[in-house]
């Protein structure tokens, strides 16, 4: 019997028209960004969503808190459907799904002192009592640890890590329940990476809330996430809780996404198995036939040329989208090259510093 | 520049920051000076120019400039040909000047932002149609719109000022709908966006403020421009009545005594260069000193 | 050929002028390059990493940026001669002839109206004697050389009709196509995606090592660098803080940044509760270097960290803990023998500890300042 998860996502796809033309502009043809995309979140839980430039993911985080109008598809948050939601009703449910973004740069307004732009959402949902904001976001600027003083100071004024801070106070300004987390640490160093990704942490279990994580590799997100979603050129190929993608991955894109990571343990780095994958991801606008994955497939057969693999459940919990990975010819390889991947991986785990830091501080 | 560091020592206050900024832009110091001057003439012409720029005096009609032999410092930049003051008539003329660059501007700027906010914000065809007037009317030879209304309407300051204004919209237009497509894509949009913010708050909270800056620059420039080229009307009788002075008209009169007098059109010349200098340095300066990352809450 | 220097800088200082004052970028830095291995320099944006290489080679612009003090011997076959002291216009020469580079965004550093076959050539014609035809033929080779599919076709390609990570690939070709004495690979894999970084890592490896290039390797990513370097250099706030054999540096790392930041590093092997916070913000550089950088945020910091700057110590063994490797480090022109093998650091933790143990002192840290572990 399982829970009905807070956050669902159903066959969401999400296209966007390609134009000729200026004045009398015709749609010639669409770019798939999301292609038929389901997946759900138990409440208080993370989804890491991950995968290369240009697979869609950032969309996906966009098209569930409808900032792109879906193509098509069901959202659910708790027991509403986000998607058949008119812009008046969108607009009262805003402030429980917020959006934490990548750019820290560009996401907060140079013109805008840190006060202002963390109670902008207060301002724009209708708070117009001056010092209840601005107690409000006093206690928002400590909560993600920064100093409540700093209030009046420009976003220039703040290091990479500082004005992540200041959008995540923004984004939980108004007790969100759910936030789509759009790359928020990959512009940031690693020290500073961890100090946020501990802060998020934190923050969830503290408030409760539901994370969407949206990430270009591996390894940070296995940190967050209870479960693991990886993308590829608009489409899931492949969902597990993250013991089992870890331990298990199954899919080939997933086995080379975790032998690409470098592991920072020389001895490991220099000896270990690696799937490089030939070539770069295809254009989405024009995305290879049958199985999207197939052209950089070191597996693929005819049939993957040919046929859209089925996105389905292997084992409990754990879905796939590949023809091969339990067929009696191909599959043993297959499972033989995971074996060898996850093995190399373990082994990193009986290296490490001599001396290490007994605990962490904020 | 961090926080952090902001609270340490070794780091400049922000006067001595003001400091800096000036003096290591002297090009920029040369241009507020300059301009400044020019402003200043314009403002309060009737209580520094020495004599009535109208008030002709044929005795002295072509008399040379203060240092030279048979000069004098009661006219100290010489008089023209009708024996006017050119001191009064040069600190009037940038009245002229400085309003045709003023109002031009304005207007210019004032259509272009409007149109170029609608253009880039609502997109699509309203997009299309826009640009495609704007450019129609980069197409027009604005010398041609001056000879026909002049012509039609006659010589005024008012005729001149509107047609640069509308010449000129076409690039406040185009810049405008850039700098809104890109600030429309912005993370900060998105997120007031995402909060449920609408177009209106978007457009004046967001875009707007952060469009003065690029717009003020260009429009330094185009003012600079635009005096330019009212002076070059003005020399081809095209721009202010023969009457009024300007320094467009004092170079046409001055050319033809260009040979033995040539102080009555070399001083105009000059007002007209180290105007436009001015104005185009500043234009520069600005650009770095409306720079939101200049800013300092400390 | 293997094991010669064939770069030996010291003492090598950088300063900006900047409107908020004077910016200590790069403070006394020191290390040795040998022939056919490639160094890996670690450290966060505003450490001083790339400023302190681009100074080397005059990449940075002049002024703001200074060079105040400082050696780089570039020593070769034709013999020895100093970077620092040569003119602009020989260094030039030398830029691209003796020393290749790539940089992170490789798109930049491409000219979009020319082909990408003739901007290799054009560096081949410009660095040997080959003719028009011979350099194309060279070309090609390296084309292929690099892993460029149907070379031949490719050659007459503009570079937006290349992904990130041909263009990179593009990017080797010239670097090496004048078979350079030394790579500088400034972040070269920062933006790519993950899959194509390890093809581009593995392929400037290999390259390099066939042709005993070394190679300078710089990175913000402790995983990319383990699987690359031989040597690694960890910069903070502009100093080294680490200098040593990249096993070694790994497993016995012995500067607490170094410490922190890999334990900062998430892990595919493990899950630990949570990431190590090294808390706070690097240092404003504004401030000449006289005490530890790192002071403000470590947690095993003494009184005398905050007074004094640690030179490097060599803590490479045991009994070789607390020898002062400083008189290499600031005369610039100490000999270079043993230097390179040994594992040094900016650090008086190890030294203070193994004083006070001996003078029965308790060995505090700062108040509410973390302990630490040590596991063997």
């Amino acid at each position: 019997m399982s829970v009905q998860p807070y956050f669902q996502v159903e066959n969401l796809k999400q296209y966007f028209p390609i134009t000729r033309g200026v004045i009398f502009s015709r749609t010639v043809g669409a770019i798939k960004a999301v292609d038929d995309v389901s997946f759900e979140i138990p409440a208080g839980e993370t989804l890491g969503l991950v995968g290369e430039s240009g697979c869609g993911k950032s969309t996906t985080g966009r098209s569930v808190l409808r900032l792109y109008e879906p193509t098509a598809g069901r959202v659910q948050l708790g027991d509403i459907d986000v998607t058949s939601l008119s812009a008046t009703e969108l607009r009262e449910l805003r402030p429980k799904m917020q959006m934490i973004f990548q750019d820290s740069y560009s996401s907060l307004n140079p013109r805008h002192s840190v006060g202002k732009i963390v109670a902008e959402p207060m301002v724009i949902q209708g708070e117009s009592d001056g010092a209840r904001t601005r107690a409000r976001v006093q206690e928002l600027l400590e909560l993600v640890g920064l100093n409540p003083d700093h209030m009046k100071r420009f976003p220039h004024e703040f290091s990479g890590g500082q004005r992540q801070r200041i959008g995540i106070a923004r984004a939980l300004a108004l007790n969100p329940s759910f936030v789509v987390c759009d790359e928020p640490i990959s512009a940031l160093d690693v020290s500073i990476q961890a100090q946020v990704v501990n802060l998020l942490a934190e923050l969830q279990k503290e408030l409760g809330l539901t994370y969407l994580f949206i990430a270009h590799d591996l390894s940070m997100v296995r940190h967050i996430s209870h479960r693991i979603a990886v993308m590829y050129l608009g489409k899931l190929m492949e969902s597990a809780t993250y013991d089992e993608l870890f331990s298990a991955p199954l899919h080939p894109y997933t086995q080379s996404l975790m032998s690409a990571v470098p592991i920072p343990e020389p001895n490991i780095e220099k000896s270990r198995t690696r799937v490089i994958l030939s070539g770069d991801v295809p254009s989405p606008v024009k995305p290879p036939t049958g199985c999207v994955f197939h052209t950089r497939c070191p597996f693929a057969t005819d049939k993957c040329a040919a046929e859209v693999p089925e996105f389905r459940e292997i084992r409990s919990g754990h879905r796939v989208a590949c023809h091969h990975v339990d067929d009696p010819a191909i599959g043993p390889t297959i499972d033989a090259q995971r074996e060898e991947i996850v093995t190399s991986i373990e082994s990193a785990a009986g290296y490490g510093p001599d001396r290490t830091f007994s605990g962490a501080s904020t | 520049m961090r926080i952090d560091a902001l609270d340490q020592e070794n780091v400049r206050s922000p006067f001595q920051r003001v400091l800096r900024i000036v003096f290591r832009d002297k090009a920029g110091l040369v241009g507020v000076l300059l301009f400044g001057i020019v402003l200043f003439s314009a403002i309060f012409a009737p209580y520094i120019a020495p004599h009535h720029p109208l008030e002709q005096n044929l005795r002295i009609s072509r008399q040379v400039p203060a240092w030279q032999e048979g000069g004098d410092w009661e006219h100290p930049l010489g008089t023209d040909n009708l024996g006017r003051d050119m001191l009064s008539r040069i600190i009037y003329g940038s009245r002229v000047s400085l309003t045709v660059g003023f109002f031009g501007v304005l207007i210019s700027m004032s259509l272009g932002m409007i149109l170029g906010l609608v253009a880039g914000y609502v997109g699509g065809r309203t997009d299309n149609i826009i640009m495609g007037i704007a450019n129609l009317f980069l197409a027009i030879p604005y010398l041609l719109l001056v000879v026909v209304v002049a012509a039609v309407l006659g010589r005024s300051l008012i005729n001149v000022i509107m047609i640069f204004g509308f010449t000129n919209a076409p690039l406040f237009v185009r810049i405008t709908r850039g700098e809104v497509l890109r600030i429309r894509k912005s993370g900060y949009v998105e997120s007031a966006t995402s909060i449920g913010a609408r177009p209106g708050r978007i457009i004046f909270q967001h875009i707007l403020p952060n469009l003065i800056g690029p717009l003020l620059t260009v429009a330094t420039f185009e003012m600079s421009g635009m005096i330019f080229y009212e002076a070059g009307l003005g020399f081809l009788g095209l721009s202010v009545p023969p009457g009024v002075p300007s320094w467009g008209n004092m170079l046409a009169a001055g050319r033809q005594y260009i040979q033995f007098s040539p102080w009555i059109a070399a001083f105009p010349g000059l007002a007209i260069v180290f105007t436009s200098l001015g104005m185009n340095l500043l234009g520069d300066w600005l650009r770095d000193v409306l720079d939101p990352k200049m800013r300092r809450s400390a | 050929m293997h094991g010669e220097t064939v770069l030996r800088v010291r003492d090598l200082s950088v300063q900006f002028d900047s409107i908020d004052g004077t910016v200590h970028a790069v403070n006394n830095v020191s290390f040795d390059l040998k022939r056919g291995e490639t160094l890996g320099i670690v450290g966060e944006s505003g450490s001083g990493k790339s400023v302190s290489m681009m100074s080397l080679v005059r990449l940075i612009a002049e002024p703001p940026g200074k060079i105040t003090s400082g050696s780089a011997m570039f020593i070769t076959s034709d013999g020895e001669v100093d970077l620092l002291s040569l003119s602009r216009r020989q260094l030039s020469r030398l830029r691209g002839d003796r020393i290749g580079f790539i940089f992170q965004d490789p798109m930049s550093s491409l000219n979009p109206l020319m082909s990408v076959g003739a901007q290799i050539a054009e560096s081949v014609r410009k660095h040997t004697q080959l003719q028009r035809a011979a350099a194309k033929t060279r070309a090609i080779e390296l084309l292929e050389h690099v892993g460029i599919p149907g070379a031949k076709q490719r050659y007459d390609n503009y570079p937006h009709q290349f992904s990130g990570g041909m263009r990179q690939r593009v990017m080797i070709a010239i670097a090496i196509s004048c078979n350079p004495d030394i790579l500088i690979a400034d972040e070269p894999t920062t933006a790519l995606d993950v899959t194509v970084q390890a093809q581009i890592a593995d392929l400037t490896n290999r390259l390099c090592k066939e042709l005993s290039i070394s190679v300078i390797w710089i990175s913000h990513d402790l995983g990319v660098v383990a699987g690359l370097a031989d040597q690694l250099m960890v910069m903070y706030g502009g100093t080294v803080v680490e200098y040593g054999e990249v096993e070694q540096v790994y497993a016995h790392p012995r500067h607490p940044y170094t410490i922190g930041l890999l334990g900062a590093l998430p892990k595919l092997s493990k899950t630990e509760e949570r990431l190590v916070n090294i808390a706070g913000a690097p240092p404003s550089l504004f401030s000449p270097p006289t005490q530890c950088p790192f002071a403000d945020r470590c947690p095993w910091v003494f009184e005398r960290c905050e007074s004094e700057r640690p030179a490097l110590y060599d803590v490479g063994g045991e009994g070789r803990a607390g020898v002062v490797r400083s008189d290499d480090a600031t005369d610039g022109r100490g000999s270079s023998d043993g230097w390179v093998d040994s594992h040094l650091t900016a650090c008086f933790y190890d030294l203070e500890r193994n004083r006070r143990r001996d003078a029965d002192e308790p060995v505090a840290v700062r108040p509410g300042a973390l302990a630490h572990e040590e596991q063997g």
